[in-house]
């Protein structure tokens, strides 16, 4: 009887390790992502996001560990079949139309989706009017919905996307967080890089916290924003009970009582993401 | 296959933009005028030209060879300078300014990515230098009714001097950012020149170390000793003046030459391609 073949992994590096010279940019990292899955890489400047995505597309080649994509090794054709990828730094060529642009990539990509899927792209993006407009000619946001439109040419199954909204205004982030909503729904995998923790926090399963090249948070969201405990006030002073949720709120406050200390409040700790992020990270900056 | 149209495409639209072309060709345009206004002269004062006493030759022979060294020796510079703008920034450049990684995450692969955009200038340079070759053979049969005994040949190794130039550059270009690249190649080439020089130096004091140098320059740079070879060729059958011709220059003497040195160009071009390829495929971008 044949095996049942396990899925592969959208993506996935095991114990990936990156040496720029005497930087240790990535320190064995493991993450992957899920079929349909979308990931959030969160960290702060210098923490290696971009090293890890940039290993996971094939344009840095890993000091050691492994990397796949959809079960193919990165960087290979096979692997790049399957990407859309928008990089944190990119242009493209100023002489070229939005049209144009997105007609190159259809081509490099064997994408046989014609007008109507440039046509649809452009719109998805907000650029339909300036489907004609040279990119010389168009503003830094514009350009940057120009490269998730590319990102998105011929609907590959794993998008990867280095800080997709850093130059956008509040309505094209509004734009990329619908985007991202509609792609997990169509079955598309995605790993996000971003600085906006808000914005993850709304649309990712899954974040991940790396900090100074390794993992040192993750979890779903709602995870990584737990209860964090309850906080007594006495005329002992302030206690914080750790682990203890909502529900042990009454009870700590009876057993307070019982034990004859004056009770004058008490408080719910819940951490947001950003609470659990800076706590990961530390107030590390670079 | 149709990758490599795309991408060698990409690379001709970039030029064209970038106003290569256009540089080119007004500067080959102007190089032209002059070189039919210098055969016109020439031509028509014939008769007051005396070759030295010594050589055996006819004067026509010997001003047709000597203007058409000169074409040579300037169709192989603009080559040059076409080549090396056409290629300078190909990876470092292009990667800089983030142009690359778009492309390079396409599933084209990277070896397919550099041989496309190798051929693409390949095809334009041996375009270029064929048609400025042919047109000074053209104005020099016009103005002199003088053609060199091998008109193909010269034309050929030319251009070939021309691709090896590019394969260089695009090595370069994967090592070294673009202005240093522009600047290491246009330096190898000087040094070929420089080399060749050397070699006629070298024959003129009869000094076996200078000699050798410049032949061991030559086997380095074959792109001069193919240039070497073509002047070689278009005075080959004139009895008497092929020792005069490359011995006076214009620029050297073919001491390097030859069916060796044609079949090494071809081997080094190839060793050049391949480290281009390997050195590219491990680049971090
Ligand atoms: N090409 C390179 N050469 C040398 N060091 C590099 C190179 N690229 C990145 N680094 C170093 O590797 C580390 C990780 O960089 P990386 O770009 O992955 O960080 P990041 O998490 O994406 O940061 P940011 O939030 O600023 O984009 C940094 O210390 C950086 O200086
Ligand atoms: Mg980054």
């Amino acid at each position: 009887m044949p095996y049942p073949r396990p899925m592969p992994q959208a993506l996935a590096v095991h114990a990936l390790e990156k040496r720029y010279g005497p930087v240790q940019a990535l320190k064995g990292v493991d993450l992957s992502v899920e079929e349909s899955e979308l990931v959030g890489l969160l960290g702060p400047n210098g923490a290696g996001k971009s090293t890890l995505v940039k290993i996971a597309v094939g344009l840095v080649r890993a000091s050691r560990g492994r990397a796949e994509v959809v079960g193919a090794r990165a960087g290979s054709r096979a692997a790049l079949a399957e990407l859309g990828y928008l990089a944190e730094l990119f242009r493209f060529p100023g002489w070229y139309t939005a049209d144009e642009v997105l007609a190159l990539h259809q081509r490099l990509s064997h994408s046989d989706g014609g007008a109507a899927e440039r046509k649809h792209l452009l719109e998805r993006v907000a650029l339909a009017d300036a489907r004609n407009r040279r990119v010389d000619g168009m503003s830094k946001g514009m350009q940057q919905r120009l490269g998730i439109a590319q990102a998105l040419v011929g609907s590959p199954r794993v998008l990867v996307l280095d800080e997709p909204t850093s130059a956008l205004d509040p309505a094209g982030r509004r734009i990329v967080r619908v985007l991202l909503e509609e792609l997990r729904d169509r079955g598309a995998s995605v790993l996000l890089n971003s600085h906006l923790l808000s914005e993850i926090e709304l649309v990712c399963d899954r974040v991940a916290i790396l900090r100074a090249g390794e993992v040192v948070a993750a979890g779903s969201p709602d995870e990584l924003s737990q209860p964090r405990g309850v906080e007594l006030e006495t005329d002992e002073g302030v206690r914080t009970v750790e682990g203890a949720a909502r529900e042990d709120a009454a009870r700590l406050v009876a057993e307070a009582v019982a034990a004859g200390r004056r009770v004058y409040g008490v408080r719910v700790l819940t951490s947001t993401l950003e609470e659990t992020y800076l706590e990961a990270v530390g107030d590390e900056v670079s | 296959m149709s990758a490599v149209l795309t991408i060698a495409g990409y690379g001709f639209r970039e030029a064209v933009r970038r106003k290569v072309f256009a540089v080119v060709v007004l500067l080959t345009a102007l190089f032209l005028a002059l070189f039919w206004l210098a055969n016109h002269f020439v031509f028509t004062r014939l008769s007051t030209i005396s070759p030295p006493t010594d050589v055996n030759v006819d004067t026509r022979t010997f001003a047709g060879a000597f203007l058409l060294g000169l074409a040579m020796f300037a169709t192989l510079f603009l080559g040059v300078v076409l080549a090396v703008f056409l290629t300078l920034g190909v990876v470092s450049g292009d990667a800089e300014r983030g142009l690359l990684q778009p492309l390079v995450v396409r599933p084209v692969g990277r070896s397919t990515l550099l041989l496309s955009r190798f051929l693409g200038a390949a095809a334009v340079c041996i375009v270029y230098v064929l048609a400025v070759y042919g047109i000074a053979v053209a104005i020099i049969d016009v103005a002199g009714h003088w053609t060199p005994p091998s008109v193909l040949a010269p034309g050929v190794e030319l251009a070939g001097g021309v691709v090896i130039v590019i394969a260089l550059s695009i090595l370069g270009s994967i090592l070294l950012s673009s202005t240093a690249n522009g600047i290491a190649v246009f330096m190898l080439f000087g040094a070929g020149l420089t080399a060749g020089l050397l070699g006629t130096i070298g024959h003129a004091l009869n000094s076996h170390e200078i000699q050798h140098a410049s032949k061991i320059a030559a086997w380095a740079l074959p792109f001069e000793a193919l240039y070497q070879d073509g002047l070689r060729l278009i005075s080959s059958n004139a009895h008497g003046l092929t020792g005069f011709l490359l011995q006076l220059g214009p620029f050297g003497g073919a001491y390097v030459h030859g069916w060796g040195i044609r079949v090494w160009s071809a081997g080094y071009l190839v060793v050049a391609v391949a480290l281009a390829v390997f050195a590219f495929s491990r680049r971090d971008l």
